[in-house]
């Protein structure tokens, strides 16, 4: 499967909507109703409570990407769509994984998960939970390297994103646009 | 000022100006019933509760006000579904209100619960549950501005029994009235662009000018901006012919020199030919449904696109344009005109177009609408009827049809010479729209002749309004072209799929539409022949103190030409048999 995020198929659009009763219904229900795939979506309240805001990955072979944007702005609870080019956004995924893990296999995959800065956050028996986060990518990476120790189950939140600072100052991007 | 849910509801209509609502009460919504008795709100009690939904469309068809509509939960709701798609898909003003259970057993499958607003989200332009008294006038404000703003469209208020009743005490509010202000700020993402971008109007008036074979193709967002004399303005000053699709009958008058009439599947073979072969096409509020486009990919394939939709969703759906323009439609063929005007003045000229007027012409010479007239001893023509009907009624009567053949054929021979007096469906295509249309037409212009042209089978649909026509003394005029079919999937049945006639066949004469027309409190009459129809529709034109059914028995063989069979491209177009091949 290809990478979400690396492909052009794959689109990242933030949605930011009103933080009221349905509005979820809503935007999934017109994904599905104009023949949309989700890739991933995640939902949450903003730093204003008025607002949320949805990160969706949306598949863009199904549709072009015009299409859904112009739809989504339709429905009157939206207020802004961005859509990030994983180039220039910032984008973390959260991933929760069971492994086997029995007294032999333990210490290897601790140390794989230490490698990729995650955590320990359950221990049973013969298995572990461990929780990862970061780029989307990269948590694709680990899932691959985790594989072999046998996943008995793993939960990803799906991404949220947004967009790159500009580091440049004010005062100086004019010059920067003109040169 | 202390105020019930329910009042507040009644009042808060009355403010918006509403002065007819359509509408059948029940349990849920009965405590918003009590207080029409004092209001001086007109209220229709419709027969089923599909009729009250039609009805608030015909009355927005006829007037461009918002129709309103009112009936109680569950069923009731679910009656509505099939009107407030049909406001959906043809962008009518409608508010709707529907009772709901008390807010507390909303989710415990009460009584006559449904989950209206899940039912109906994706066939409103909107809908809200509300769910404190508090709300009410600001939500009916909300409704308001949403359904008649922007692109038009229904708009569905869901009202829960306890808010509205004044014994429960979560109905009890303070009466205030919102600013349009406090209106737009409640709604920050609601924004429609009015005003076209000045350099996209240019460009689109340079290519006006470069133009040999340009066609106005103008769609029923004509009518909703209120922009037919701006169009007319807009044709007349570039000398450009019109199509008018099924949705702006009316939009251009007929009997202008540079009207083509309507193109599409059933359109005339000039409207579908010079749409093919045109080099620009004008799109103006309409959006290049399936029915006007036949195949996407063989549709207007030399034509540059400038489209001009106050939805942007609908530029680039279907096809790309050259020149999108966002905007209300009256608003941007007025800077339309007057971009053309400095050009113009500015010395440039139109192109020399003459070859393409006289290849119009050509076209409107040898492929006319026609058909063949009965011999004596035949079944009546249904085209026949309709030329005798159009020809026997005031050129500003409103015609209000259902779907199918019917509708096609009074598409095609009516003279529309007015806007707003076509009412029809297009887009959901809702058999049974005629004669809650016509009701709702006739409310809204009490003034103005009304006919319904209905089929037979769409006639047994909702039929039954007319008993509300009666007993509300609205004096419409039904012509039922009974043909004893289901006709328009008769003709596919037999040009389609080998003559094998499946689940088509009505009867002409079960029911006995004079006797059902009778029972319901209206004048019934029969018509068979051709030389009874000028009698039977002058005795009905005569009669305006009730409504009249006039059941004409017509040829059940006839079939709607021109026709582009469905996938195929507008170049097949296939013409009266009597006119041979078509032009290729």
């Amino acid at each position: 499967m290809a990478l979400p995020g690396t492909d052009a198929r794959h689109h990242t659009l933030v949605v930011l909507v009103e933080n009221k009763a349905g509005v979820l219904a809503r935007v999934s229900g017109l994904f599905a109703r104009r023949g949309f795939n989700i890739f991933s979506l995640a939902v949450a309240p903003t730093e204003d409570e008025r607002f949320s805001r949805i990160t969706v990955v949306v598949d863009v072979e199904s549709a072009p990407l015009e299409q859904i944007t112009k739809q989504l702005y339709k429905l009157v609870n939206v207020v802004k769509i961005s859509e990030l080019d994983p180039r220039d956004s910032v984008e973390r995924e959260l991933m929760l994984v069971t492994l086997r893990a029995d007294i032999t296999a333990r210490s290897q995959v601790i140390e794989l998960v230490n490698l990729f800065e995650g955590r320990v956050v359950d221990v049973g028996h013969d298995e572990l939970t461990v929780s990862l986060d970061g780029e989307p990518d990269r948590l694709d990476d680990v899932e691959g390297l985790l594989r072999p120790f046998g996943i008995v189950e793993l939960q990803r939140t799906g991404r949220v994103a947004l967009p790159k600072l500009e580091r440049t100052a004010p005062s100086l991007r004019s010059m920067r646009r003109t040169a | 000022m202390p105020i019930d849910g329910g009042r507040a509801l009644i009042k808060a209509l009355e403010m918006e100006g509403v002065e007819v609502m359509f509408g059948l009460p029940g349990g849920a919504i009965l405590p918003v019933y009590d207080p029409i008795i004092d209001s001086p709100i007109r209220h229709i009690l419709v027969r089923h509760e599909q009729g009250a939904g039609h009805m608030a469309e015909g009355f927005a068809h006829a007037t461009g006000r918002p129709g309103v509509c009112m009936v109680t939960s569950g069923p009731a709701a679910t009656n509505v579904v099939t009107p407030l798609c049909d406001a959906y898909m043809d962008s009518v003003p409608m508010v709707c209100i529907t009772g709901q259970v008390p807010f507390a057993a909303i989710g415990t499958d009460a009584f006559q619960e449904c989950d209206t607003v899940g039912i109906t989200r994706s066939v409103t332009k909107h809908n809200e549950l509300i769910t404190q008294a508090q709300d009410i006038p600001l939500m009916v404000r909300q409704a308001f501005h949403l359904a008649t703003t922007g692109r038009p469209g229904p708009v569905l208020l869901d009202v829960p029994k306890d808010i509205v009743d004044p014994r429960n005490p979560r109905s009890q509010m303070e009466w205030y009235w919102p600013s349009d202000e406090e209106v737009a700020a409640s709604l920050p993402g609601y924004k429609p662009t009015t005003k076209g971008h000045p350099k996209m109007i240019r460009q689109a008036a340079e290519l006006i000018l470069s133009a040999r074979r340009p066609v106005v193709y103008a769609g029923g967002g004509i009518l909703k901006a209120r922009a037919a004399e701006t169009l007319r303005e807009l044709a007349e000053l570039c000398d450009i012919h019109v199509v008018t699709t099924l949705m702006a009958r009316g939009a251009f008058p007929d009997d202008h020199p540079l009207a083509l009439g309507m193109p599409g599947m059933h359109g005339n073979y000039t409207a579908v030919t010079s749409m093919q072969q045109s080099d620009l096409l004008i799109a103006l509020g309409s959006r290049f449904d399936d029915r006007v486009t036949g195949k996407v990919d063989g549709f207007a394939p030399d034509a540059k696109i400038i489209h001009v939709d106050v939805d942007p969703a609908e530029l680039g759906k279907v096809r790309r344009p050259d020149v999108p323009i966002v905007g209300d439609c009256r608003l941007v063929i007025e800077e339309l005109v007057v971009a053309v005007r400095d050009l113009l003045e500015g010395g440039a000229a139109f192109p020399d177009r003459s070859a393409w007027k006289q290849t119009i012409s050509g076209w409107q010479e040898r492929f006319p609408l026609t058909y063949q007239q009965s011999e004596p001893g035949e079944a009546l023509k249904p085209q026949f009827v309709l030329e005798r009907l159009r020809d026997a009624t005031p050129d500003d009567t409103i015609v209000a049809s259902g779907v199918g053949q019917h509708q096609m054929w009074t598409s095609q021979y009516w003279k529309f010479n007015h806007p707003y007096t076509w009412v029809n469906s297009g887009g959901l295509g809702t058999m049974g729209f005629s004669v809650p249309a016509a009701i709702g037409a006739k409310v809204g212009r009490p003034d103005r002749m009304v006919w319904a042209v209905d089929g037979d089978g769409c006639f047994q649909m909702t039929a039954q309004e007319l008993v509300t026509a009666t007993s509300e003394r609205i004096p419409i005029k039904v012509a039922i072209l009974n043909n004893a079919y289901l006709g328009m999937v008769r003709q596919w049945q037999e040009m389609f799929y080998d003559e094998r006639y499946s689940e088509v066949y009505l009867s002409p004469d079960l029911p006995d539409y004079k006797l059902w027309a009778e029972a319901m409190g209206c004048v019934g009459m029969r018509v068979e022949s051709p030389d009874e129809v000028d009698a039977a529709i002058q005795k009905a034109n005569e009669i305006d103190d009730r409504p009249v059914v006039i059941d004409f028995r017509t040829d059940s063989r006839e079939k709607v030409y021109p026709m582009v069979p469905a996938g195929l491209s507008n170049d097949q177009i296939v013409t009266d048999p009597s006119q041979g091949e078509g032009g290729h």
